[in-house]
């Protein structure tokens, strides 16, 4: 039977040492007393076996420390014990110190070969046996450090991509790519990107056209992948009801300079393409020089004009955008500056001249962000692509295919009224300032239904508006946008007059009743301006007055109706109920 | 060639501090298994068995050195050295000399615990 030895408390005597349990294991009475008496004045407990076969039972019920084990034992010898319980020990450090009078030293080895870790030779010696059992407690205690830090290491690493995860999916739910898969929009970005910082968003406008977003954090992470998510939200939720640039990009900015520290902010570029034919138009902060690419190959830069996102206070900062006549087979792009830092192995940076040739390397008819690609790729060789190498190019090409890809109704999922009637009317200062639509598409979309003819609707309130509002109040010829200089002088004297605007109001009024499955929505607006003629007939070619605009209502609407001396307008639209809505959840309990 | 003494008057003064109180139980725990192990031998050579002569002996050097009885230590290890080579007649002479070591160890170590 084994003695356990705790004996008087030796560590007092020793107070230095940490106490440890010890197994000794030993076939000879005398070596075995003497040794545990030696071990137990050092301050620590003994646990003894007499055997080898003793020696792995008890190491397995008492999981001692240190094992002090004889080289030749009955029953198992000390080279197979040894064996045994390293085995046992798993990634444990268990010491295992032979006590022997051995001195070949081929036996020496083989008993280091079978897991032994020093040896301890008779007669023993005090000084030898606390050196070496100190010696090992550290190298022991050392082991158990790096294990627990190694585990704890593995655990956190664990834990942390998990939560990527599921940051990544709960991102790519609010910040998902849009109408970036449109054929006339070109990108490259890693799906990581979001983790450097870098974020590309595209979104079909409800009138026709793309709205596009690409920027660049600063700082990487989780604070710059926080920061990406309302600015997605608002992107997306606001481009989808109609909102202008202009007022997503303040309300981006107003958030961003809210909830983000004052070292974190966004360079962005703001891309927001008219329906065809249309404008571009550009807002650029901090991001590097965009480039808008004319169909012969003529670059014009589109130079960062602003501080970027996050950083100006809401009553100074500047969403004006600059706009350009937008021709079949321009191009726009924008980079992220990963593209001009993308460096080889030497350190050489792509740089923003060998971007530039890229661009205007016109020798076979590649599109401009392929050269791009391809001088990228041949400049790094073989070498990865870092995660904030961010590069977008928008085709202004006819017609703009961005429409397949409906922006995500924000519907509340409760069904509004179907037959009511409302009015508003707009005055004075407002009409300079406020833009009305994105109400009123929300008033009219509470229909249930109405919500699949969203872009028709948008079309229609904002022909309205803007023929009310440039032609009836402003009253600016809209023959002027027929030629290319007279489109900028179109613009520029709409924002000079409507600077100086003082007087004059355009109400709209909107009903709406149920008309079989479907509905109809009567749009009337009215304005204080002089009127005109209405024309006999409308064709989409046509541009006398209201040109085109009314034209387009014309083709959407049931009917419409020119009341009065052409100043109030009634619009009547007719809808059907949508196929597709027969497959939604919402509405397949109905059938 | 000065003998090896019987006793090692310095490592038993050693294990006597060691030991404390447990010093007499230790004194004669060896040498009541020392009788076993002398026994042992002899059937070991009776049987012509070499290898289990050859680790008794082992042993029982291995305590001989710890205790601090140096000439017996020596004995055990002539004795070991002659069956690991397979001379039986001179492991039967070793084991005789460690008999008669072992009577002088006793007497000397018995003389000891009754100081």
């Amino acid at each position: 039977m084994a003695e356990h030895d705790a004996g008087p408390d030796p560590v007092r005597q020793n107070p230095t040492t940490t106490r440890l349990r010890i197994l000794v294991a030993e076939d000879n009475d005398t070596d075995r007393m003497i040794l545990q008496k030696l071990v137990r004045r050092l301050g620590h407990d003994v646990i003894t076996a007499r055997d080898g076969m003793e020696a792995v039972e008890r190491y397995q019920a008492e999981r001692p420390e240190m094992v002090l084990l004889d080289v030749l034992m009955p029953a198992l010898d000390g080279n197979e014990a040894a064996r045994q319980i390293k085995k046992l020990a798993g990634e444990t450090l268990v010491p295992v110190i032979f006590l022997t009078s051995l001195s070949d030293p081929e036996e020496l080895a083989r008993c280091l070969a079978s897991g032994g870790d020093d040896f301890l030779s008779k007669p023993y010696n005090r000084v030898i046996i606390e050196a070496k059992i100190r010696a090992f407690e550290r190298m022991r205690q050392m082991h158990q450090t790096l294990t627990v830090q190694r585990d704890l290491i593995r655990a956190r690493n664990e834990q942390l991509i998990s939560e990527q995860q599921v940051a990544r999916r709960v991102f790519d739910n609010v910040a998902h790519r849009g109408c970036l898969g449109a054929r006339s929009i070109r990108y490259h970005c890693s799906p990581l990107s979001v983790f450097n910082g870098d974020i590309l968003f595209a979104c079909p406008r409800p009138a026709g056209g793309v709205n596009l977003l690409i920027g660049d954090f600063t700082g990487h992470g989780l604070p710059a992948a926080i920061g990406a998510m309302p600015v997605a939200e608002i992107f997306y939720g606001m481009t989808g009801k109609g909102f202008s640039a202009g007022d997503i990009l303040r309300e981006i900015n107003q958030k961003l300079t809210a909830i983000l520290t004052t070292d974190l902010f966004c360079c962005a570029a703001f891309v927001e393409a008219e329906s065809w034919p249309g404008r571009v138009r550009i807002w650029n902060g901090g991001l590097p020089d965009g480039y808008l690419i004319r169909r012969d190959g003529r670059r014009m830069t589109l130079p960062s004009e602003h501080l970027p996102l996050g950083v100006v206070s809401p009553e100074r900062f500047c969403a004006d955008m600059t706009a350009y006549d937008a021709k079949e087979g321009d191009t726009v792009v924008f980079a992220t500056d990963g593209v001009m830092e993308a460096s080889t192995a030497q350190g050489e940076a792509f740089g923003e001249q060998r971007l530039m040739a890229a661009l205007d390397d016109t020798t076979d008819d590649t599109a401009p962000f392929d050269r791009v690609i391809e001088a990228l790729r041949a400049f790094m060789g073989g070498r990865e692509w870092a995660d904030d190498l961010t590069i977008v190019s928008l085709d202004l090409m006819r017609p703009d295919d961005t429409i397949d890809y409906a922006p995500l109704a924000a519907s509340s999922g409760l069904p509004g009224p179907p037959e009511w009637d409302c009015q508003y009317t707009l005055t004075g200062e407002s009409l300079r300032q406020f833009n009305p639509l994105p109400l009123l598409l929300h008033i009219c979309l509470e229909v249930p239904g109405l919500q699949a003819h969203s872009g028709d609707i948008y079309i229609i309130l904002s022909e309205l508006y803007t023929n009310a509002l440039e032609h009836g109040i402003l009253t600016l010829p809209s023959d002027w946008k027929r030629s290319a200089s007279g489109f900028g002088q179109y613009y520029a004297e709409r924002e000079k007059r409507l600077r100086t605007l003082s007087g004059g109001e355009i109400a709209f009024r909107l009903h709406h009743r149920r008309l079989g499955a479907g509905g109809e929505l009567v749009i009337e607006c009215q304005d204080s301006g002089d009127g005109f003629a209405a024309p006999a007939e409308l064709s989409l070619d046509q541009t006398e007055y209201a040109g085109r605009g009314l034209a387009l209502i014309h083709r959407l609407c049931q009917r419409l109706e020119h009341i009065g001396k052409g100043n109030h307008v009634a619009a009547i639209y007719r809808w059907p109920p949508d196929q597709g809505a027969q497959h939604d959840r919402n509405t397949a309990s109905g059938h | 060639m000065t003998e090896t003494p019987h006793l090692d008057t310095e490592a038993l003064a050693e294990l006597q501090e060691v030991m404390e109180d447990e010093f007499d139980v230790l004194i004669q725990t060896f040498l009541s298994d020392s009788e076993g192990r002398i026994q042992a031998l002899w059937q070991a050579l009776e049987s012509s068995d070499e290898e289990s002569f050859r680790k008794s002996a082992h042993s029982f050097k291995g305590s001989c050195i710890n205790i601090g009885a140096p000439r017996l230590g020596e004995h055990c290890f002539y004795a070991e050295q002659a069956a690991r080579a397979g001379r039986l007649q001179d492991a039967g002479d070793s084991l005789r000399a460690i008999e008669s070591e072992f009577e002088a160890v006793t007497d000397a170590l018995n003389e000891l615990l009754q100081r």
